[in-house]
């Protein structure tokens, strides 16, 4: 595979299987204005996933379609982050404070990249998750200071989720020599920053798991990928070529 | 747990006032604003947006309407209808 189909790749699958994981919250959010809170959330980032898989299909002579419904669990690159299953509100909302301020740090760089295309689609894209950021930083600081329970499930939250961060800041030699591509290396001490500060102002501690798991980047992923892809996938599989 | 109820006023573009376009449920007001992003402006509806607690807004009643509003209603001298406009004269 070349390395701008598979660096492009990942950054369409990340933005694919959140948006699945997302879009899963609507008509099952704490209240109505949430549910079209995470919908908008969910639809930007799938948008992000079809200009991305667009051009990565772009590079190989596949669609869009053929790229996020016909692939196999191996052959998608998206961070294990965004796979995981999406727990209680806490949790959705924990997930979205470390992925979206990644994203955030990420499309910044991209934008004023070399390639085109990426420099587009992350111009666009940077306005979007700086809104998902905000609204996940909504969420941690009134749940972690709010009442005894919603503290309890937010530190929970964060503190789970925090073994599956650091696969977003893996440095590979495909970034490296990429030239169009961002260094995700580059970016984990801003993002750090960013995210302990509202951890603390959040009055929850600091997550302090050292232990990190790895392998989405390379098509290993947990034991949740195979049923995200069954659901995600089963209607375009059994239909071959449907349209409505 | 029921949260505080909020009106939601936008202005659809510059130079136009805010309009009232529906309420919504948010536990302050930060979070009023941005469900109101969210549920009222969408699809481009707005360039500013206020949120106002309804609890704080004081109403006139639908008792008080006769006395309110019923003695305007033959004064038709506060129309300016009684002026002859100008031939020309544009955007009256």
């Amino acid at each position: 595979m070349n390395d701008l189909l598979e660096y492009t790749l990942r950054l369409g699958d990340d933005a694919l299987i959140a948006a699945q994981r997302t879009g899963e919250w609507i008509a099952a959010a704490p209240q109505l204005e949430e549910d079209v809170a995470l919908g908008n959330i969910a639809l930007d980032q799938l948008g992000q996933a079809r200009s991305l898989l667009q051009y990565a299909g772009s590079l190989d002579g596949r669609t869009e379609d053929e790229l996020a419904y016909f692939r196999d669990e191996r052959e998608f690159l998206n961070l294990q982050l965004c796979e995981l299953p999406n727990g209680d509100f806490a949790f959705a909302m924990a997930r979205l404070l470390y992925f979206a301020t990644y994203q955030h740090l990420l499309y910044d760089e991209l934008r004023s990249g070399a390639d085109e295309t990426l420099a587009g689609v992350a111009g666009k894209a940077v306005k979007e998750v700086a809104y998902h950021v905000d609204h996940a930083t909504q969420w941690v600081l009134r749940l972690g200071d709010g009442t005894e329970e919603s503290h309890r499930r937010m530190q929970a939250a964060l503190e789970a989720l925090w073994p599956y961060t650091a696969e977003m800041f893996a440095s590979d030699d495909l970034v490296r020599r990429l030239s169009v591509a961002v260094d995700p290396s580059t970016l984990q001490d801003e993002w750090t920053n960013r995210v302990l500060a509202v951890i603390d102002q959040s009055t929850c501690e600091r997550p302090s798991s050292s232990y990190q798991h790895s392998g989405g980047r390379s098509g290993r992923h947990t034991e949740h990928m195979g049923f995200l892809l069954a659901e995600l996938q089963h209607v375009a599989r059994s239909h071959p070529g449907a349209t409505w | 747990m029921i949260e505080p109820l909020w009106e939601v006023f936008v202005r659809s573009r510059r130079g136009l006032s805010h309009t009232h376009v529906g309420s919504l449920h948010a536990p302050d007001a930060t979070m009023a604003l941005r469900n109101a992003r969210d549920v009222y402006t969408r699809r481009q509806e707005g360039v500013s947006i206020w949120v106002v607690r309804a609890s704080d807004i004081t109403a006139s009643s639908p008792d008080e309407k006769d006395e309110f509003f019923d003695p305007a209603g033959d004064k038709v001298y506060r129309h300016p209808t009684f002026y002859e406009v100008p031939e020309g004269v544009e955007h009256l």
